[in-house]
């Protein structure tokens, strides 16, 4: 993907969609509240909030699902958001769920809470009685997203059924929904990756320092560069290597892989990316596991 | 760089996701793992690859082998980002394709070259017109399958002309091209050297999106009300169209009440002016009643406000329309109950016939009258796609049910076969309008101004020199202190006649309007030209007859077409015979030159100088000037 030129109308009309869809979630819904995952979308998205409702406060909470594997740069970086912008969080514990005995904890050595945070996202949606949750997710990230709505439908199961999406037309967005129901919103749908870099870096925006390149203990398994964590256990023909790597996407230390790089700085990050030639989930475990394994798991709710 | 979206149409088996993943491969925007996964996915017995595979979506799709969905994809060159509403071709998926246009700058129309033009292709078309798509590329796809033909491709080209001169679509540009093989996607193609127009990417890189947007009429829909403290109130939306800045006077829809904008305000500061689709928050100077729903626009230029619809309208549901209960509907923030008060017709949407309907079903299309509770703040869809569109809801499924383009306020909309039927007279004056004599009758005027009115209409083919000339005119009676006025091309276009198009109905409303216009002119007493191709014999005709006898002067401003060709000034004729223009005058459309004019001036023969000379000399011996 080549370099774009030096202006940046594509931001601002990105921005201003985003904002757009925002306030519409705001406006049609009792109770949003705005999913963080901590990484470079969902800080994204948080600072768009921001600037939807300036000067006002953010009015809606913010809400991370913890599923007790996060990396620790994670959390840090998430309280010291919070605390800095006055913002609301909801922690949602999979480690709960899973003493609750609602969910049961994935065995063996590809162990994953992946697939857990599905019930704990919505216990925690249905316990505070939220109807509308915004995401970061974007169409360009996976095949399946493509075809996804600003304002997508859940049943009273939290399934999405795609072929069962109400048509988006202009900018007019549908919100009406029933007891019970309710819907996911996702103002960065037309963003793709480079997009969302390009405007951390026009915004100056702070990203977790798991996005540059560091020296990281890891080990590769299924072509995945995974890091060493009290989670993750070594199989008989692995063994830890020292990399200097960066992650590309930040989810579970079981699950996230990294891509080995030089990029320390923001500016390299982005060079990086615009000519990068692989894709943005490559180094995803979860997502080898099915071909169609996004689509499995958009329908039972996954983000 | 900047963002277009655009999206494609063709039937099943037009190569659309082929069309799609070369884009892709060729701008390199496929990723290293994909390829592979595309490889391995092949099971084309020849060497070229399964392009389509890049964009097919969903399990379910995959294996039926069709998009049954409209999908968004992204890819960008270093001058713009793009965004493809991809929508299927599929015959039940007209409500996919609409969804697809609304928010579509440009259409890509795909014809399969063995095929020709079928009858989803005049569905498709007309859907773009329908949705005022400004820009459409005629892609003539598998070019490679009938030997690159020229001849083919003409015969595809006038085919597709026979019927999209009756649709509203200003810009159409055909491309020969080979998804499969690459021809004229991205790069030019060796196999097509008659054909020297764009490539595909050529021609998505350098549309101009934003001309086509409405800077003038400024609509502020307000979405959120913002009250951070008790010393700042903040109305917090996306600018529909127009412009503002601070300190102009606005009104405040529905209460009408007056104020000024004090500020308005983003996170990055404060903001000298915002235009289309700026997301701000207008703060006034005055505390008045706003809320989600209202709008805010300029005291001297508002949108009607209306409780009567008439619009076109799409319906997308399984359910058909009824006509015996409320729906909601969703225009701007504004939401309230409305009634498909009538249904004026159905639309067949592949021979564009109107047909007597009582209800519309799933994937129908055609024209309402909507009664609503609440008024709405509209404009047509035609001049302002942001307050001129709508969505229906049902109210017990939650259902979007609908998708509407107003048309203007509903009144006296002739019931269903009437229509066609009104005479010209008819249609020449509106009814209850009687031309009271002006209160300071022209003679007047004239003796004041010392010279008489009249109209010099100037005739001829693009690029003759009637502007030239006009221009020249002018400027030689204003010193003499005659009253002048100049109506032209550049001057209307984009103001008075700015909902027209080029195919020969609106042809012959623009003139009628600039006859009406320079009536006017007329009798404030000036001399006004007209500089106008204006090709018909009959639309001439009329202006004069709205004129005393001796006060029109048509003037043949005539040079040979090969001249005009030479000259081509403005490179249109060059487009017009790539096929890049429909319609252009001395090209595709005729030009009936002037019976009996009162002067003919030859500018192949003469200079400018000697030819403004004849003109003033006529209008001296006539005793205008």
């Amino acid at each position: 993907m080549p370099l774009s030129s030096d202006t940046s109308e594509h931001l601002d009309w990105l921005e201003s969609e985003a904002i757009h869809v925002i306030r519409e979630a705001e406006a049609q819904f009792d109770n949003p509240v705005l999913m963080f995952s901590g990484g470079k979308d969902s800080l994204t998205m948080v600072y768009l909030a921001r600037k939807a409702f300036y000067p006002g406060k953010v009015p809606f909470p913010i809400l991370h699902v913890d599923t007790g594997h996060n990396f620790p740069e994670t959390i840090e970086f998430r309280d010291n958001l919070m605390e800095e912008h006055d913002l609301d969080l909801i922690v949602g514990s999979v480690e709960e769920t899973i003493k609750s005995g609602r969910a049961k904890e994935e065995q063996g050595p590809d162990a994953s809470r992946n697939k857990l945070q599905i019930v704990t996202l919505l216990d925690t949606i249905e316990e505070h009685g939220f109807d509308v949750a915004l995401g970061g997710a974007r169409r360009d990230e996976e095949k399946a997203r493509a075809k996804e709505r600003f304002f997508s439908h859940r049943d009273r199961f939290g399934n999405w059924d795609p072929k069962n999406q109400r048509p988006e037309l202009w900018n007019l967005y549908n919100g009406r929904s029933k007891p019970g129901e309710h819907f996911r919103a996702f103002p960065l749908s037309n963003w793709t990756e480079l997009d969302v870099w390009q405007y951390i870096q026009q915004e100056d925006l702070e990203i977790p320092s798991l996005y540059l390149a560091h020296e990281r203990t890891m080990f590769e398994r299924d072509g995945v560069l995974l890091p060493k964590s009290p989670y993750n256990e070594l199989r008989e023909d692995e063994e830890y290597v020292e990399k200097m790597v960066r992650f590309r996407t930040i989810g579970d230390m079981t699950c996230t892989g990294a891509v080995e790089s030089t990029a320390t700085t923001l500016d390299e990050v982005i060079a990086e990316v615009a000519t990068t030639q692989q894709a943005e989930r490559s180094a995803r475990a979860d997502d080898k596991r099915a071909e169609a394994a996004m689509e499995d798991r958009k329908r039972e709710g996954y983000f | 760089m900047d963002v277009l979206r655009f999206t494609t149409a063709g039937s099943v088996d037009d190569g659309k996701s082929t069309l799609i993943g070369r884009l892709f491969y060729d701008t390199k925007q496929i990723f290293e793992n994909k390829l592979e996964e595309i490889k391995r996915n092949t099971h084309r017995d020849d060497d070229e690859m399964e392009l389509a595979l890049l964009t097919d979506g969903l399990k379910a799709e995959r294996e039926q082998g069709i998009t049954i969905d409209v999908a968004y994809r992204y890819f960008s060159t270093p001058n713009r980002k793009f965004i493809i509403a991809d929508t299927p071709g599929h015959e039940q998926y007209t409500r996919n394709m609409v969804t697809g246009a609304s928010t579509a700058e440009l259409a890509v129309e795909l014809i399969d070259a063995r095929n020709g033009v079928i009858e989803q292709t005049q569905r498709h078309a007309f859907i773009a017109s329908l949705l005022q798509i400004p820009y459409m590329i005629v892609a003539v796809n598998k070019m490679d399958l009938v030997d690159y033909s020229e001849e083919r491709f003409r015969e595809i080209v006038e085919q597709f002309q026979s019927f999209s001169d009756n649709l509203d679509i200003n810009d159409i540009t055909f491309i020969p091209i080979s998804a499969l093989k690459g021809d004229n996607v991205v790069n030019q193609s060796d196999n097509m050297p008659w054909y020297n127009g764009p490539t595909l990417l050529h021609r998505l890189e350098n549309v101009r999106p934003e001309a086509d947007r409405n800077q003038v009429d400024f609509r502020f829909p307000v979405q959120h009300v913002i009250r951070p403290h008790q010393d700042f109130r903040g109305f917090a939306g996306q600018v529909a169209s127009g412009k503002i800045r601070p300190g102009e006077e606005v009104v405040v829809l529905p209460s009408k009440r007056t104020s000024h904008v004090e500020s308005i305000t983003t996170l990055d500061g404060e903001v000298e002016e915002a235009g289309p689709e700026d997301s701000i928050v207008i703060s006034l100077t005055d505390e008045i009643d706003v809320s989600r729903g209202s709008m805010i626009v300029r005291s001297r230029n508002r949108p009607e406000v209306t409780r009567q619809l008439d619009a076109d309208l799409c319906w997308m549901n399984e359910e058909k329309m009824r006509t015996d209960r409320p729906y909601i509907i969703q225009h701007t923030t504004r939401r309230t109950q409305a009634n498909v008060s009538k249904v004026v017709y159905r639309t067949n949407v592949d021979t564009f016939h109107r047909e007597e309907a009582d209800t519309f079903e799933l994937n129908d299309i055609g024209r309402v009258e909507l009664e609503t509770a609440d008024p709405l703040f509209i404009d047509p869809y035609k001049i302002n796609r942001s307050t001129g569109n709508f969505i229906l809801i049902d109210p017990d499924t939650n259902d979007t049910v609908a998708a509407g383009m107003i048309r203007g306020v509903a009144e006296d909309v002739a019931p269903f076969g009437q229509e066609e039927e009104v005479t010209d007279e008819e249609r020449e004056t509106s009814p209850n309008v009687v031309w009271e004599g002006l209160n300071v009758p022209r003679e007047d005027r004239e003796k004041k101004n010392g010279h008489k009115s009249a109209v010099v209409w100037l005739t001829g083919l693009s690029g003759s020199g009637k502007s030239t000339i006009a221009k020249e005119v002018e400027k030689r009676l204003f010193d003499r202190d005659v009253q002048t006025m100049m109506l032209d091309g550049d001057n209307v276009r984009h103001g008075l006649c700015g909902d027209l198009g080029f195919s020969p109905n609106d042809r012959k409303e623009n003139i009628r309007r600039v006859g009406e216009t320079a009536r006017l002119f007329f009798e404030q007493g000036n001399v006004t030209f007209c500089s106008f191709i204006s090709p018909y014999q009959e639309d001439r005709d009329r202006i004069r007859e709205l004129l005393p006898d001796g006060r029109f002067f048509e003037v043949h401003v005539d040079c040979p077409l090969e001249v005009c060709k030479e000259r081509d000034t403005k490179g249109l004729y060059k487009k017009a015979e790539q096929g890049e223009i429909a319609n252009f005058t001395g090209v595709t459309a005729p030009y009936e030159a002037p019976g009996n004019p009162e002067l003919v001036v030859d500018t192949d023969q003469n200079d400018v100088e000697t030819c403004v000379n004849r003109i003033i000399e006529t209008l001296e011996d006539e005793g205008i000037v």
